[in-house]
Order: structure tokens, then C-alpha cells, then sequence
């Protein structure tokens, strides 16, 4: 701050303080008498009068308190321009010291649990690792994935073993840490409505879904193996380095029924899993992915 | 010496000291930031809201976001932890209005981009207990049935830019194209992906 607006804060700031004063001693001064009287302003409305007294003593000496409070407050923080308080006090600097705090406290215990392997962190002995995980799972994970981990459409059930990249703990972290890029192209183009139903009552039957068009199956196995089997394999189980779903049990993420699977199929899928590596410190991504492990191990 | 009975029985003159006494606080409190590099200085790289965002912060001003969320990260470690990096004036210089909030039923969403996938936002905002089961927040089915035309998007801009935001001509230019025809959600999701987005000062691993 220049001196210019330092000087203007420091001026402005003590005039008022200082004009309050004078004004609520000044007009004290004036009054007629110091005490208590009966007398009054001489003026009467509707047979209610005034008394002409000086402000009550507690209402003046907690006037004079706050003026009090007020330059002490001054003289402790900063409020007068550049002038820093005799504290030296600052937002930023005690937010520094509660994480100087907290990094104290939490080191210890976080360097602990990096050393340890994922599947260690599953032994009752680091039970309080797997609670601060889930801790932070709830902070940051449960708004997609839900509270337990069970997941919602379009976001995928943790508790299952079924995984569309992978559920060991290095491939767990990986996601964590790069996020995931689902792509699944849009097929309702290249197959037209009819393919589309074709391929989606081929994929159901993969699942061994009751009713389904077997004629209509057999043209969508043709379609699928020309299109979708170099992500989903040649009988539909899925491939976890693409993400590419297993098609024959019966886990859906984005629904089963024969209608989402042709809206799946027309339209195609693009989930995303953000990216954590720019948020979350290694040591906190080590404990959620733990965490997230422990929910499949049950 | 002033009397007491001359103040009250001179309105005007009441009126007068009333002024300079509470003026007092915007003079010493409001007015120098008006002159601090710390408060119109915008932060390194702080780059502008793209057209499309612009119109979603303008979807987010018309259905009163800012009533429950706040977009004000305030340095203490409880707040850190959760949002990221302590919110600073130097980053809501181009803010016309600034959106900080003064309530929060929801999260702070000052350094919300990019913690959720798009997908995510859609189905937050059609309806939150989709994703969310215990949200209290309202749904916004409309957002995804209107259709923006574009037609005031280079006036918002150009009156933006008076105020000291600097879009420059092609981004005005290209403001209608950019965003006729889009879905009102899609202007919102981009904006909210955008929310401490606009510059990689700060550090926000938590």
C-alpha cells in the first residue's frame, strides 16, 4: 500500500474513532445536569413526555469500552494502512501455521502407511490407514461413486469384482492418479436402427437374457465381431486395458434393459474418471486406493 | 458548543453527520482497494471466460447459484483441504459481478473444474439425487430443453471489455458462433469446468 493510501486508511480510521468520542463526551458536557432528574423536554404528545437525562452510566462507559477495544484492537492487528499490529498477524500466515500443524501431526502417520503395500494396509493392525481412507474416499470419491462405493448409473460399483480397468492395487492407483477415458464410438451410423437391434439382442444374449430375437442375434453376432469385438473380445468378456466391459455377466453401467443397451450402442459412451495427480498428495491416493481395494476383498 | 436539541431538531443537519459518520467505514474500508495492485492486479495468466462460458456464468447468475454456493475459498485448513488453494482478490479482477457468495447449503465451488467428469454434471443437474441421494439441491430439467441463440453473447463481451476485461475483436467476432444453438447446460457444465481453470498459479493438491 503507498504511504498516500496508508496515511488516508490511518486518518480516516482514527477520525471516526476520535469523532464518535468527542461527540458522546461533548454532548454529555452540554446537558443541563449530570443526574438522574425527573425534569423533562418540556414537550408532550399524547400525554407521553421526555425526560431530559444524560445517557445512562452503563451505556456510556460501554461506549467508551468499545473505543477502548477498538485502539487496542488497532494497536494488536493490522487495520492502520501499513502499520502490521504488534502481532504481526496475517490470514495467510496463520493458515500457514494450522498446516504447519497439521503437517506435524499427519506426517508420521501418512510416511507410515506409503511404506506399506496396498495389500498390507488390509491387515486389522493398519485398520486406522483403511479408516482414514475411507475418510477421504467420502470427501472426494463418494460424489460419483456414492457413499459405500456402490456406485450410481454411469458410475461404476466399487464393492463388485467386476472392473472395467482392472480392481489390483497398482491398476486401483493408476486410475486414481490418470483418471480413466472411456470411448465408446457411436455405432448407430455404420448399423443403421435395425443393426443396432441386431447387435444389442446379440449382446443381451451373451448375458443368457430370456426373450431374445434369435434370428435377430445371429445377424448381431456377425456385426459384432466385424465392430466390436477388438475392444469387447470375440465372445464379448470384455478387455480391462481398453476398459472395455465384460458383456456376458450381468453388471451394466449405463443399464441392461434392451432399450438403454441400443441407446448405448446408438449413441456410444464416454465416461470419465477425473484425473487426481493435480489434487490429491500421493500418500492421501496410497490410502483411498486402499480403501477402494478393501471394498472388493470383503 | 453543538447541542444535542440543535442536531435533532435540524433534520438536515442530522441527515449531514449521519453521512460523514458511517461514510467513514467505505472511505477507510472500500476505497483504497480501488487503488491496490493486490485487488486490480489479475493474476499471472489469468486468461478470460471463453463465449460459452460466459453465457453459463450467466445461467448460473439467472438460477441463483450463488445463493447456496460460494465461490470463496477462505484460508483455513478445514477449507483447503476440501477445495484447494485459498481464494485471492487478484484472481476475480475480470469478475463483473464477483460471484464469492455469502452462504454455502452447497460446497464451494470456486475450484470446482475438473473435479467431476461432464457426465457427472448432467446428471447432477437434471436431477442431484440421481448421483447425489441425500442432495437437498433443486433440479434443472429446463436447462436441457432451451437453447441459447447467442444474439446478446458479443454486447455482453463488449460491455465486459468497458470495464476493463480485455476480449479482444476475434473473440467477439466469433462469440455468436460459438455458442447458438448450444444447449443451456452445456454452457453451464463448460462454465463450471472452467471455475479455477482460468490460470495454474496456485498449487491445489490437497
Amino acid at each position: 500500500m503507498s504511504a498516500f493510501w496508508s496515511a488516508w486508511v490511518t486518518v480516516i480510521t482514527l477520525a471516526v474513532i476520535l469523532g464518535c468520542t468527542w461527540l458522546l463526551l461533548a454532548t454529555r458536557k452540554s446537558q443541563p445536569h449530570q443526574e438522574q432528574t425527573e425534569e423533562t423536554l418540556g414537550h408532550e404528545f399524547d400525554g407521553i413526555a421526555e425526560y431530559d437525562n444524560p445517557l445512562p452510566k452503563w451505556w456510556f462507559q460501554m461506549f467508551l469500552g468499545t473505543v477502548i477495544f477498538g485502539l487496542g484492537y488497532l494497536a494488536l492487528y493490522p487495520g492502520l494502512g501499513n502499520f502490521q499490529g504488534l502481532l504481526g498477524w496475517t490470514s495467510a500466515g496463520q493458515w500457514e501455521e494450522e498446516m504447519a500443524h497439521a503437517e506435524e501431526a499427519y506426517k508420521p502417520l501418512f510416511a507410515k502407511y506409503a511404506a506399506l503395500s496396498i495389500e498390507d494396509l488390509q491387515k486389522p493392525e493398519n485398520e486406522t490407514g483403511l479408516k482414514m481412507g475411507q475418510r477421504m474416499f467420502a470427501n472426494n470419491c463418494s460424489v460419483c461413486h456414492g457413499s459405500a462405493g456402490t456406485g450410481a448409473y454411469g458410475f461404476p460399483n466399487l464393492t463388485d469384482k467386476d472392473w472395467l480397468y482392472g480392481g489390483d492395487p497398482a491398476t486401483i492407483k493408476t486410475t486414481i492418479t490418470g483418471g480413466r477415458q472411456g470411448a465408446m464410438p457411436a455405432w448407430g451410423a455404420v448399423l443403421g436402427e435395425d443393426g443396432v437391434r441386431d447387435v444389442a439382442n446379440y449382446v443381451l444374449s451373451l448375458s443368457k437374457r430370456e426373450g431374445i430375437d434369435t434370428e435377430a442375434s445371429a445377424r448381431g453376432q456377425t456385426q459384432f465381431q466385424a465392430l466390436c469385438a477388438a475392444c469387447h473380445g470375440a465372445n464379448g468378456t470384455g478387455t480391462q486395458a481398453l476398459g472395455a466391459p465384460n458383456l456376458t455377466d450381468n453388471t451394466w453401467l449405463y443399464g441392461g434393459s434392451f432399450e438403454q443397451v441400443t441407446h448405448t450402442i446408438r449413441n456410444g459412451r464416454a465416461g470419465v474418471m477425473p484425473a487426481h495427480k493435480d489434487l490429491l498428495s500421493t500418500d492421501k491416493i496410497q490410502l483411498i486406493a486402499a480403501y477402494v481395494y478393501s471394498l472388493s476383498q470383503k | 458548543m453543538i447541542k444535542h436539541e440543535t442536531i435533532e431538531k435540524n433534520i438536515g443537519l442530522m441527515i449531514l453527520l449521519i453521512i460523514i459518520v458511517i461514510s467513514g467505514g467505505g472511505l477507510a474500508e472500500i476505497v483504497p482497494l480501488f487503488f491496490q495492485s493486490a485487488t486490480t492486479k489479475p493474476i499471472e495468466g489469468l486468461r478470460t471466460y471463453t463465449a460459452l462460458e460466459l453465457e453459463g456464468r450467466d445461467i448460473y447468475i439467472r438460477e441463483g447459484c450463488h445463493v447456496c454456493h460460494t465461490q470463496m475459498i477462505r484460508p483455513f485448513r478445514a477449507e483447503t483441504e476440501r477445495y484447494g488453494h485459498y481464494s485471492t482478490a487478484n484472481e476475480d479482477v475480470w469478475e463483473h459481478p464477483f460471484l464469492w457468495g455469502s452462504k454455502r447449503t452447497g460446497p464451494d465451488l470456486a475450484r470446482v473444474g475438473g473435479r467431476y467428469s461432464d457426465d457427472w454434471h448432467r446428471a447432477h443437474l437434471y436431477n442431484p439425487r440421481d448421483v447425489v441421494p441425500e442432495s437437498k439441491m433443486p433440479s434443472y430439467p429446463w436447462l436441457f430443453e432451451n437453447k441459447l441463440s447467442g444474439q446478446d453473447t458479443a454486447t455482453k463481451m463488449a460491455t465486459l471489455k468497458k470495464l476493463g476485461v480485455p476480449y479482444t475483436d476475434e473473440q467477439m467476432a466469433s462469440a455468436r458462433d460459438e455458442v447458438e444453438g448450444k444447449y443451456e447446460i452445456e454452457a453451464l457444465v463448460t462454465y463450471l469446468q472452467s471455475l479455477g481453470k482460468l490460470h495454474s498459479v496456485y498449487n491445489n493438491k490437497r
